[in-house]
């Protein structure tokens, strides 16, 4: 984005709110697919965040709110001139990650070794340029904040 | 919400001959995919079904959770002794599966003409 547009669009958020219920997510990176093409990304860059966002809301659903349909997700997209930004905030605890998340080990998973599921946090980072999870003060609103640039020749 | 998996069975043969059964998947692979994913190959005649062709060619939404119901449908391929490659997954999801390692156990073609030739 350039010119007027790109400072308009400094200002812009976006704002989803989710049932926890699994298949809602898709809410989420629709609307994140949306921005993201409004904003002028890459097709190959909206499907990585179109998963990143997915498996973000999957965890806020499964593990921050464990299911429990009373509670929502809340999704805020922050658009800037050159970025994208997606907080995933949930009623959960929180996980702290410091680091990188372990890439799986198929072999181990093959040999039943460790579970076949648990790749979400790897394929987040790996599809984002930022990752970070912060945990909620007081025991809830834990956040997950998720970092997509516009590469310079786009 | 999700969508449900759509998934049936086709029996083919191969360009050397031998017989290939190729499941086609339809529709969202996530948690709630496992009797389409799991249950439609675990309903194989394991003797004759020894090439397995995953189609992905209609699935636009795979979830981590649907990943782990194809790594379950490879161990189980694995255990007994059957071949299993995939087709018709997006440029985004072939690199998905090939960052968490699935390749390493089933070969992924972009067409059903590539994977049958390759068995």
């Amino acid at each position: 984005m350039s010119g007027h547009a790109a400072s308009a669009a400094k200002a812009t958020t976006v704002e989803v709110r989710l049932p926890s219920r699994l298949g809602f997510e898709k809410v989420a990176l629709a609307t994140a697919a949306s921005v993201a093409r409004l904003m002028g990304f890459r097709e190959e860059r909206v499907e990585d965040l179109k998963t990143a966002v997915a498996e973000a809301c999957i965890n806020a659903i499964e593990h921050g709110n464990r299911l429990n349909e009373k509670l929502s997700v809340g999704v805020v997209l922050s658009v800037s001139e050159d970025s994208l930004e997606v907080k995933v905030i949930d009623d959960g605890k929180g996980m702290k990650r410091a680091g990188i998340a372990a890439k799986p080990d198929i072999d181990r998973k093959m040999h039943g070794e460790e579970s076949a599921r648990g790749m979400g946090m790897f394929l987040i980072q790996a599809l984002v340029d930022e990752a970070e999870w912060v945990a909620g003060t007081g025991g809830n609103s834990s956040y997950v904040r998720l970092v997509i640039r516009l590469d310079k020749e786009q | 919400m999700q969508s449900e998996t759509k998934a049936r069975v086709e029996q083919l043969t191969s360009p050397a001959g031998a017989p290939v059964a190729v499941l086609r998947f339809e529709g969202d692979i996530a948690s709630t995919s496992k009797d389409a994913v799991l249950g439609t190959f675990q309903a194989l005649p394991k003797d004759i079904a020894r090439l397995v062709l995953l189609d992905f060619s209609k699935v636009d939404y795979i979830n981590s959770s649907g990943i782990a119901l194809v790594i379950q449908l490879l161990i189980e391929a694995a255990n007994s002794g059957q071949k299993v490659a995939a087709f018709g997954l997006t440029a985004h999801f072939t690199k998905v599966f090939t960052m968490v390692g699935i390749t390493k156990y089933a070969a992924l073609f972009a067409t059903q003409g590539e994977a049958l030739t390759a068995l």
